[in-house]
Formats: structure tokens, C-alpha cells, sequence
């Protein structure tokens, strides 16, 4: 099975947001990096199949050169090779525009199944899975957390207002994971040193202008300072009587 | 006039919420609102739809069973027969999915999450929140057609319009399909919609504590459990109950923090909620600097007293 994991680099969860002195792009200095939570869940998955189906697990990112790092280590727990499409202003493509360089890249490649996080959560969009899926012509299934494959296609489970959804699909088909699916491993010594030896691959990311235009970046506006209302349980009538007569919302 | 096309999720005939306020907010752009339903049921919209400030309702028939692709052609072949210039749907699990689906069929960029939208003379702008709310970007859509998802419990719901003309069309089919649904137990609200929203951490200290957390938003009736990621990774609670950064980001009229210290992938996750309570047994949790309300104390102790009295103010 041809198998690809698409994912990205992103700011680690603890940044703090800063706007820059254009007013219109977030403030990167001392910002650090790390692969997007969820497609540390997709990497897993695609090992998880080669063991399962044999074939071949290619990882592919659009993003700066220093997205080798995050790629070093999905090859050390595994994978087979590793391309960047190179693009230090990553971060400011749209989505169409992220998804219409990656789907090129991936028909170049071939796939049966491609895998990606639920979500990028640095732009939180949860699109460039399903639009892969439309520009490639595949199926797809979102926020996966259970998923059974087949040579044809496969059977998955998905979390959604509803319920519990069972999603039946075919292949070549985008899978975009989601907490529960798995669990990610560490990568052992004989993986790292194996990795050194393995190649990434690094081609300019093909141009594709952005249909968008981004105006303002703000940050929240600062909450109204809040005050303790008491201590222990005797502090209860005062919290329900400022609920309902100061906020209004009991 | 031009046409603006809301995709309406329902549970056999009655409409979610979050769909009337996605086609609030259309209707507010001043543009002809088509709404568009699938599924059982869908043809019986036609009132909730037009009350809500939709003038048609087209419901796709012969689709029994949900298919993500097919109804992404659906709704694509409808934008394209109305000339549409805009697609919305509420932010929702079925609605994120559709929404790049859509847009990826009509070579647009979507915008997910949105909880801003304008109309300045056909000229499309959202805002929507990035790093999990800690900023939020503003942007222009050049794409022929606006395609955003809405934020829950962002916009508001019209009401007092007259029912909408109803039409049906036949589904053109999907090769995805879902062929069961596992319903939520007691159908449990969702997190990311519930009005309320009462949420545990690792102060309850064990899983089973988490009774006090469910008591209350039982006694509220209308509210949902949350949780922070250190009880969702310990295995406490579902992941689909995870508020923060790698969870769900909700806005509710009133949010409750229990034993949750708030760290900043936390905070950032619950931070735009109308009024948030915190109850903790550490004075200098960082909880505390967004929390409106606060109890310094042991939750074994507050939440029971707290539980009584909600129940009380509302009966």
C-alpha cells in the first residue's frame, strides 16, 4: 500500500500571541516549533497500516527546511522518506492554496490512503484534509478515532454532535485523525540512528497565490477583572445572587 | 438580488440551532437566503427555515443514509444553479466537514469558525479566531464564492418571517457513506453548543469524582461536561468533552471551571465565554485572572452546596 502522511509545523501550544508591527501577521520572534498534535496521530496511523498492508510510508510537509527536524523524527519511528515542499512563509498560505500544492505533489507520489491531522492548531482551519480529497479526487473521512482498512476501502468511526458515526468508504482515501485513534510511539535508538541514513527530500513548493487577503490580526480583548466571591461553601448564595442579578445569566 | 446558500443540519425535521443562527446571519448580509437540508425529514423545515429569514428551503431527497461527498455535490450543484455568492453552514462536526468539501469542489477558500462576517458591497469579510483563540485574523475572501463555517452560539437567530417556498431535489449519491450512528447516551449535549458548559480538572482528583461536575450541569439541565486535557489524557473522560487548544473551543453564556488551574491551552479554549466561574482550592491559580467569579475552596465541599442551590433558583 502507498501511504502518505501530510503534516505540518506548528507553533508549540504554549505560545503567547503577538500582533506584528504590520497590524495584519502574528509576531513569530522566539516562537518554537513542533509537529501539530494531530498529525503526530497520523504519522502513527501510517505506520500502523504499513505493518498491517506492507507498502511504503512517504511524509509530507509544506514548510520551511527546518520542518527536517519533525520529519528526522517521524522517520526514526519508521517511516520510509520524507519530503518538504519548501516554503519559509508557510504559515501565511490559505488553505486552498496549501492544499492545491500538496494534492500536486501527492498525485506525483501516488496514494492509496493518505493520512493528516484532524486539525493544523496553529490556523485551526480542519480543511486541507477534505479539500486533498476533492482536488485528488479520493474519499474522505474526518476526525477519526477508529479505523479498520482494507485493500478496497475501509470502515471508520468519527465523533460528532450526533454520536458515534460509522463511515463507510473506498480507497485511495484521506483519513484525518483525531484523539483516540492511537497512540503515538517513541522513536528507539536503532530507529534514529537508521534515519540519519534516510533521505529528505526538498523541492521549492510550486506557487499558488492566495484567493485571500488578511486585513487585521487582533489579539481577545482583555476579560473585566473578576473578584473571589468568598471562601469554601459559604461563598455559594453570594456566587448564585451575583449570577443572577449582577451577570444576568441565571 | 444575489443568493447566499446555509446548509441546515436537523434531527428529522426539527432544525439544530446552530443552523437557524448561520441563517441569521446570511439574512443580516441583506442577500435572497436559500437553505438547503438533507436527509428524513428535511422537507418539513420550510417554517423553522423561513421564520429564521431563509425565503427558500431545497431539501435533497433520496438520501436516507448521510454521505459527506455526496452531499457536498448537492450543495455544490445548488450554489452553482442559484449563482450563489456565498455558502455557510454552522461550525459544527458535519458542518467543518462540508464546508472544505464545498469549498474544495469550487476551488475556494474556506474559512472555518468564523465569528464575524460582513458584506461591505459584495466584498466578503470574516473574522475568525487562530491558535485556538488566542488572536483572531480578519480577511477578505477573493474567491468567487464566500464559503465559511459559523461559530456556535455566536450569531444570533431571527425569528417572525413567514415560511419558506419548499422545493426538493434528487441527491446525486456519494461513495462515503455513514451506515450507523452510535446516538450520545440520554442525548448528552454537545460542549461545543450548550448554553453552559461546566467543565473538571485534575482537582477532582480521581474519575470518578467527576459526579460533582455532572450533578451540576445536571441540575442546570441545559448544560454539558467539559474537561481539561489532563483528565482526558489520564483516560477520565472522553476526548470529545476536551475544551482547549487540543480540544474544543467554546463560548457559552456561563462557563464553570472546577479544580482546573488553567493553563494557557486551556484558557484558550474557553476564554470568549460570556461569564466563567472558577472554583479552586489554590488562591493563585492562573484560572483566577479570566475567571469573573471565583470560590477559593475544595470542590468536594463547594460543588454539592453549589448543585443544591442551582436546583433550588430553578424550580
Amino acid at each position: 500500500m502507498k501511504i502518505i502522511a501530510c503534516v505540518k509545523r506548528v507553533p508549540t501550544t504554549e505560545v503567547q500571541a503577538k500582533v506584528a508591527a504590520d497590524g495584519k501577521s502574528i509576531d513569530t520572534t522566539g516562537f518554537e516549533y513542533m509537529l501539530s498534535f494531530y498529525d503526530d496521530l497520523a504519522v502513527e496511523e501510517a505506520l500502523k497500516t504499513k505493518e498491517k498492508h506492507g507498502g511504503e510510508v512517504i511524509v509530507l510537509t509544506l514548510g520551511p527546511s527546518e520542518s527536517s527536524k519533525e520529519l528526522r523524527e517521524a522517520l526514526a519511528k519508521g517511516a520510509d522518506k520524507a519530503v518538504i515542499l519548501v516554503d519559509a512563509a508557510w504559515h501565511t498560505r490559505d488553505a486552498r492554496s496549501t492544499a492545491k500544492a500538496l494534492a500536486a505533489k501527492i498525485k506525483e507520489l501516488g496514494a492509496d490512503v493518505v493520512f493528516t491531522g484532524r486539525v493544523a492548531t496553529d490556523r485551526d482551519q480542519a480543511s486541507v484534509g477534505p479539500m486533498l480529497a476533492a482536488y485528488l479526487g479520493m474519499s474522505c473521512v474526518t476526525d477519526v478515532v477508529k479505523l479498520d482498512l482494507s485493500a478496497q476501502g475501509g470502515n471508520a468511526q468519527r465523533e460528532s454532535e450526533a454520536g458515534v458515526e460509522t463511515v463507510e468508504f473506498p480507497l485511495p482515501a484521506v483519513i484525518t485523525c483525531d484523539k483516540g485513534l492511537n497512540e503515538p510511539r517513541y522513536a528507539g535508538l536503532k530507529g534514529i540512528m537508521a534515519a540519519k541514513k534516510k533521505t529528505i527530500e526538498e523541492t521549492p513548493a510550486p506557487e499558488m497565490p492566495n484567493a485571500s487577503r488578511v486585513l487585521k490580526v487582533e489579539l481577545p480583548p482583555a476579560r473585566k477583572e473578576g473578584r473571589i466571591v468568598g471562601e469554601g461553601a459559604a461563598a455559594v448564595p453570594a456566587l448564585i445572587d451575583a449570577l443572577k442579578n449582577e451577570a444576568k445569566v441565571l | 438580488m444575489s443568493t447566499i446558500v446555509v446548509f441546515v443540519e436537523h434531527k428529522s425535521g426539527s432544525a439544530r440551532r446552530a443552523s437557524l443562527e448561520a441563517i441569521g446571519a446570511a439574512h443580516a448580509t441583506g442577500m435572497t437566503v436559500v437553505a438547503v437540508a438533507t436527509g428524513p425529514g428535511a422537507a418539513d423545515l420550510g417554517a423553522q427555515v423561513g421564520a429564521a429569514g431563509a425565503s427558500k428551503l431545497v431539501a435533497i431527497t433520496g438520501a436516507d443514509k448521510y454521505s459527506p461527498d455526496g452531499c457536498a455535490a448537492d450543495v455544490v450543484a445548488l450554489v452553482q444553479a442559484q449563482g450563489a455568492k456565498a455558502f455557510l453552514c454552522a461550525n459544527t462536526s458535519t458542518g467543518k466537514d462540508l464546508l472544505a468539501r464545498v469549498a474544495g469542489a469550487l476551488d475556494c477558500v474556506p474559512f472555518a469558525d468564523c465569528i464575524e462576517l460582513r458584506n461591505e458591497g459584495g466584498a466578503f469579510t470574516v473574522r475568525r479566531p487562530v491558535l485556538a483563540g488566542k488572536a483572531s485574523i480578519t480577511t477578505q475572501s477573493d474567491s468567487a464564492v464566500l464559503c465559511a463555517s459559523l461559530r456556535p452560539n455566536t450569531f444570533a437567530v431571527a425569528s417572525g418571517a413567514g415560511p419558506a417556498e419548499v422545493s426538493s431535489v434528487a441527491t446525486k449519491g456519494g461513495k462515503v457513506v455513514v451506515v450507523s450512528i452510535a446516538a450520545k447516551p440520554d442525548a448528552k449535549l454537545d460542549v461545543k453548543e450548550a448554553p453552559i458548559v461546566v467543565s473538571g480538572g485534575r482537582g477532582l482528583r480521581e474519575a470518578g469524582h467527576f459526579k460533582l461536575v455532572e450533578d451540576l450541569a445536571a441540575a442546570f439541565g441545559n448544560a454539558a461536561v467539559g474537561a481539561s486535557r489532563a483528565v482526558v489524557d489520564a483516560g477520565w473522560r472522553p476526548h470529545s468533552e476536551q475544551v482547549g487548544q487540543t480540544g474544543k473551543t467554546v463560548s457559552p453564556q456561563l462557563y464553570f471551571a472546577v479544580g482546573i488551574s488553567g493553563a494557557i491551552q486551556h484558557l484558550a479554549g474557553m476564554r470568549t465565554s460570556k461569564v466563567i466561574v472558577a472554583i479552586n482550592k489554590d488562591a493563585a491559580a492562573p484560572i483566577f485572572k479570566v475567571a469573573d467569579y471565583g470560590i477559593v475552596g475544595d470542590a468536594f465541599e463547594v460543588m454539592p452546596a453549589l448543585t443544591e442551590a442551582i436546583k433550588r433558583a430553578r424550580a
